[in-house]
């Protein structure tokens, strides 16, 4: 390699006979100071009766990407002007490189169009989508009555001791939570009702408002929140990263259903831990009314207890338990279906868990409306 | 004219108290295609990931030049692995960008250069690796060898002095192999730079390689190094004769095993 550090970076065209030659000199790497090479192409382009395209390389140093880019330019504008190129000339390892940037053609078909599109069309694409996106719930929901129906006759199954770890996973490990979220709702409650039904005098009704609202309501409804945060989007997960690592499609491979095998459990632990978890919230929720009630607004214990026996009837209980079962298998429904509709990327793992939860969330508020509504009608 | 590049120095490989290597002691020379070579567990990768920096000795270093790895401050240990580009077992590409956006990471990250001419190094890397054309497919879109060629584009995008390779023919059909092990070899010869392949496929060992190591999992050490056909022909460890020839020590003849492996 010549000593270059005094020659400046230069590209310059010349013609000669019918060739056209082009030297480069200096040192053409990423931190140096690189002139333009337009008026080169410029005149590659307007060149009359060229027969060939040679570069001259005697007074080039270092070189790295910077220069074989700019050669690719160089090449490819003579080639679209009919001009051969005569690499002899050129160093043996950019001679080499160019060999292998022109070994495999550029595949045509696989360049990709990225047009803008206006907003009637966007408006059009977010609505097919949406269909899309219902018609996927129908399948999956479909799906998952087949293989539940498989598995009662006996055709697909699940492992008992997967169905063991997703109760623990989902049920215990949250009691803190779930106790701490209630134990605060029923405060609130407690509050929110007092300071209006101190006004009366009838701070006792503290009791019914509290123990009333955390049965049929809270009690569900805040726990299938935290549910569907914590388990929810916990399942989306695990089932993505499945379906990423191919772990699906080899259960398939085994004639294995992946829905009753790893779908099913999973539900099943919902909906036996959810009305079992509600029922927790319920009592931890009235205890929460009970010391705010006993401590603040001079209501004693035994009355407060009373009230809230006579007040809450075990068919509140049992609205507060088909409610929970409910959102149960909402949150696992869409917790699994956003899992198993997973696309192939990290990042598609992670869009799987936040549409799961709010999916479920959605879910959850519309049907808790519809639920309330049908008891209200009822009478129940 | 040998130059030494990489030197590893005593170095001893653990996971917590499981030591995986002891003293290890060689050298990679500049323009070598060197070979890790050794049986599956024994520890090829692990050398890789302390040769670039993931993972730090037990005891040893492994010297750049004459600065050592692990002895030197943070930012000199960044400044020493700038040079160099890795090729990982499976790619390693980003799901979520595309290969363009794959391929240019490190040159957005490391250089100023502007967007249009990030992307002509872009498109000229993919196109050494025979990906033309590719620039806005995902990773999952492609096959296994495109995804490890597009590993390859990443590795070099910033003209590194040394690439590495962890068994970058590992999971590819013999023709794709073959194909992958030319490109490293030509680009070895055209960008002059230094290459260490991790591998034990024998066929690129003796294909590619210039000089290598042989690491035995039982003895916990390296057994011996040099050229891969030198060693075919001339090594008397038994351990590393069965591996070399396959297990079929009478086969030590280089142009038998190639014309059969040929037809
Ligand atoms: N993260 C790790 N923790 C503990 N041991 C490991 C870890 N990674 C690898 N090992 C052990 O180190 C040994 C060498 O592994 P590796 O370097 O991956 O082998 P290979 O030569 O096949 O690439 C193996 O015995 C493996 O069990
Ligand atoms: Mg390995």
């Amino acid at each position: 390699m010549p000593e270059t550090a005094n020659i400046p970076c230069q590209i310059v065209a010349h013609c000669r006979a019918n060739s056209l030659e082009i030297a480069v000199s200096g040192d053409w790497v990423r931190d140096a100071e690189l002139p333009a090479i337009e008026p080169v192409l410029a005149q590659i382009e307007a060149a009359k009766n060229i027969e060939t395209l040679r570069f001259s390389t005697d007074a080039l140093g270092r070189w790295d990407s910077m220069l074989v880019t700019e050669l690719i330019k160089l090449i490819d504008c003579a080639a679209r002007n009919g001009i051969p190129l005569d690499k002899t000339t050129l160093p043996a390892a950019i001679q080499g490189l160019l060999t292998l940037v022109y070994a495999v053609p550029e595949r045509v078909d696989a360049h990709r169009s990225q047009r803008q599109t206006s907003w009637s069309e966007s408006i059009a694409i977010s609505t097919a989508k949406a269909i899309q996106h219902s018609k996927e719930i129908i399948i999956f929901v479909g799906d998952m009555a087949i293989s539940c129906m498989a598995t009662l006759r006996g055709h697909a199954h699940f492992r008992r001791v997967d169905l063991w770890l997703y109760v623990q996973e989902c049920g215990p490990s949250a009691l803190p939570i779930v106790t701490l979220i209630s134990l605060l709702v029923g405060l609130i409650l407690a509050f929110v009702g007092a300071v209006q039904l101190s006004m009366f005098g009838a701070q006792i009704y503290i009791a019914n408002l509290v123990s009333l609202g955390m049965t049929r309501e809270m009690g569900g409804l805040m726990t299938a929140i935290i549910m569907s945060g914590r388990t929810g989007a916990a399942y989306a997960a695990q089932l993505g990263t499945m379906h990423v690592n191919n772990e699906i499609d080899a259960l398939k491979t085994m004639n294995l259903d992946p829905m009753a095998f790893l779908v099913l459990p999973r539900m099943l632990a919902l909906i036996f831990i959810m009305p079992l978890l509600c029922l927790y919230a319920d009592l931890m929720g009235i205890v929460g009314g009970g010391l705010v009630t006993v401590n603040f607004f001079d209501v004693s214990l035994a009355e407060y207890l009373d009230r809230t026996a006579t007040a809450v009837k075990m068919k509140d209980f049992i609205v507060g338990f088909v409610k929970s079962s409910v959102f149960g298998i909402l949150i696992a429904l869409s917790g699994c279906m956003r899992g198993m509709q997973c696309g192939r990327s990290a990042s598609a793992v992670g869009d799987a868990g936040t549409s799961a939860v709010v999916t479920a969330i959605v879910f959850i508020v519309v049907a808790d409306s519809v639920m309330t509504i049908i008891c209200n009608r009822l009478g129940i | 004219m040998a130059e030494p590049c990489i030197t590893i120095d005593n170095l001893t490989m653990a996971y917590g108290d499981f030591v995986i290597q002891r003293d290890l002691n060689f050298t990679i020379n500049r323009g070598d295609v060197f070979i890790v070579m050794g049986g599956n567990g024994c520890g090829k990768t692990t050398l890789l990931r302390h040769m670039i920096g993931l993972q730090s000795p037990a005891r040893g270093d492994v010297y750049y030049g004459d600065e050592g790895l692990w002895r030197s401050d943070s930012a000199t240990r960044q400044r020493i692995l700038r040079r160099t580009g890795v090729m990982f077992q499976s790619g390693a590409l980003l799901s979520s960008m595309t290969l363009a956006e794959n391929v240019a990471l490190p040159i957005t990250e490391a250089t100023r250069l502007p967007a249009n001419k990030v992307r002509e190094i872009v498109s000229y890397k993919l196109a050494l690796v025979g990906l033309a054309g590719f620039e806005d497919y995902y990773p999952s879109e492609l096959s296994g060898g495109m995804q490890k060629r597009a590993g390859l584009a990443r590795a070099m995008a910033l003209d590194p002095e040394i690439l590495f390779f962890d068994e970058p023919s590992a999971g590819l059909d013999p023709i794709t192999a073959k194909l992958l092990d030319d490109l490293i070899l030509s680009l070895s010869q055209s960008l002059s730079v230094t290459v260490v392949v991790v591998t034990h496929d024998l066929d690129s060992i003796f294909a590619i390689g210039n000089n290598s190591v042989f690491l035995d999992a039982e003895s916990r050490s390296m057994i011996a190094g040099g050229p891969p056909r030198q060693l075919l022909a001339e090594s008397k460890d038994p351990k590393l004769v069965r591996f070399l020839t396959r297990g079929n020590p009478s086969d030590r003849n280089i142009e038998t095993r190639q014309m059969r492996s040929r037809a």
